[in-house]
């Protein structure tokens, strides 16, 4: 009897597919998979199980998320449970090559690798413009449109834009 | 008392504070001086209240009475929160409402980062996520704190006279109730008292920065952690809790 586990194997790949896929609901260029809050897919008993972790604890996108997910699995077929999990905590460090290029490609910049100290007072990073790549860039706000991102303008092109924070 | 029982209370205490506080800040939506400050003041007064929700909820969990984050946000009377005073105070001017900020924060931030290593994983997911969120607040009041004591002679007054009105309450963010006693001697929670030098530091390091003294305080206000709270504090209850007194188990 080798080929129901591969039969479960292969079934548990898509459901994890069909999650991978959803986009974040409020900045829907990037998947829940590309940043990382789509932490395991799981069958048990035939319901997917898909595990998500909310990036910012007052995230007003969790729940919204969470219901995409489950919708998703649904829709593909499966029984479906969503479950929140808090450890270890996500960290933007979790954002994939892939969901920083396409943060990037959106207009958005993404975060940097491995936080510098967030305690320093007047603490600048250098933040580079997605649009025209300068590093001439100031920042307008420590907190922007979302509780994830930060605002920033570029001193060379003058657009303004969002910086997604490193957490 | 059972640690669980007893963790579940001290968790709740704990709620109270982010929650009244989250509710201050969230006061200023759409009254704040610039745009960028009207979309600061609501982020940090989500962090207040996720990590708020986060709290209640596994409290809830712990003490098995059935009580869910909206039952203990919305359903308590007001004997019942054990807030600090600080969080409660008015939101004053900006002057205040930063100061309050940066005091709170410069509290929970080695608070959180002590609690990382907690006996509990639960917390300690808490403790790891809100650890970074609290140091964009100190950060951010800080930087306030600093423009204002060191700017122009109106702020500077004003930054001093936020200083002589909340100082007084700060001493209280490091007392302890009973239940939070019985979770740091199992290591579920951090002792406060420990934490006192760093926050020390750290409103020196602002205040030297934004000339301004730390004043002696010889009676510090307290009462929050026994359910006496200021009269300012039914005020906020009534607004908060409107919606689920006037129309019970409402749902949106």
């Amino acid at each position: 009897m080798v080929e129901a586990p591969v039969l479960s194997n292969l079934q548990q790949a898509r459901a994890w597919a069909v999650a991978a896929a959803v986009p974040d609901p409020e900045i829907p260029c990037v998947t829940v998979a590309d940043l990382g809050i789509l932490r395991d897919v799981e069958l048990v008993d035939g319901i997917a199980i898909a595990k998500v972790t909310p990036t910012y604890s007052g995230c007003p996108a969790v729940l919204a998320i969470e219901l995409a997910v489950e919708t998703a699995l649904l829709d593909a077929g499966f029984q479906a449970k969503v479950e929140r999990v808090f450890s270890p905590a996500w960290t933007t460090d979790w954002i994939t090559d892939q969901g920083r290029e396409k943060l990037r490609a959106y207009g958005i910049a993404p975060p940097h690798k491995s936080s510098n100290s967030k305690l320093a007072l007047f603490g600048e990073t250098t933040v580079a413009c997605p649009r025209c790549g300068s590093s001439l860039t100031s920042k307008i706000s420590e907190f922007g449109s979302t509780p994830c991102k930060a605002h920033y303008q570029c001193d060379q092109c003058v657009e303004p834009f969002d910086y997604f924070k490193c957490l | 008392m059972k640690p669980a029982a007893a963790l579940a209370d001290a968790l709740i205490t704990l709620g109270d504070d982010h929650l009244i506080l989250g509710h201050r800040l969230s006061q200023w939506c759409g009254h704040a001086p610039m745009l960028e400050e009207d979309l600061s003041m609501p982020n940090m007064a989500l962090d207040m209240l996720g990590q708020a929700r986060n709290l209640y909820t596994y409290a809830g969990g712990l003490e098995n009475k059935g009580r869910n984050e909206d039952d203990l946000a919305y359903l308590r009377t007001d004997r019942e929160y054990k807030n600090c005073l600080l969080v409660e105070r008015p939101n004053g001017d900006f002057a205040h409402t930063m100061l309050r900020q940066l005091y709170f924060a410069a509290f929970m931030h080695p608070f959180w980062q002590a609690a990382t290593t907690s006996a509990d994983d639960k917390i300690q997911g808490f403790a790891e996520k809100a650890v970074k969120e609290i140091a964009y607040h100190i950060r951010h009041a800080g930087e306030w704190v600093i423009r204002l004591g060191d700017g122009t002679e109106e702020s500077a007054q004003r930054m001093g006279e936020a200083v002589i009105a909340l100082h007084g309450y700060t001493d209280e963010l490091f007392s302890t109730t009973d239940t939070m006693q019985i979770c740091i001697e199992a290591n579920l929670l951090p002792d406060p008292e420990r934490l006192r030098d760093q926050w020390d530091q750290t409103i020196e390091q602002v205040f030297a920065e934004a000339f301004l003294t730390i004043p002696e305080i010889p009676f510090p206000q307290e009462g929050g952690r026994d359910g006496r709270h200021t009269e300012d504090f039914g005020h906020l209850l009534s607004e908060l809790q409107y919606m689920q007194r006037t129309y019970p188990g409402m749902t949106w």
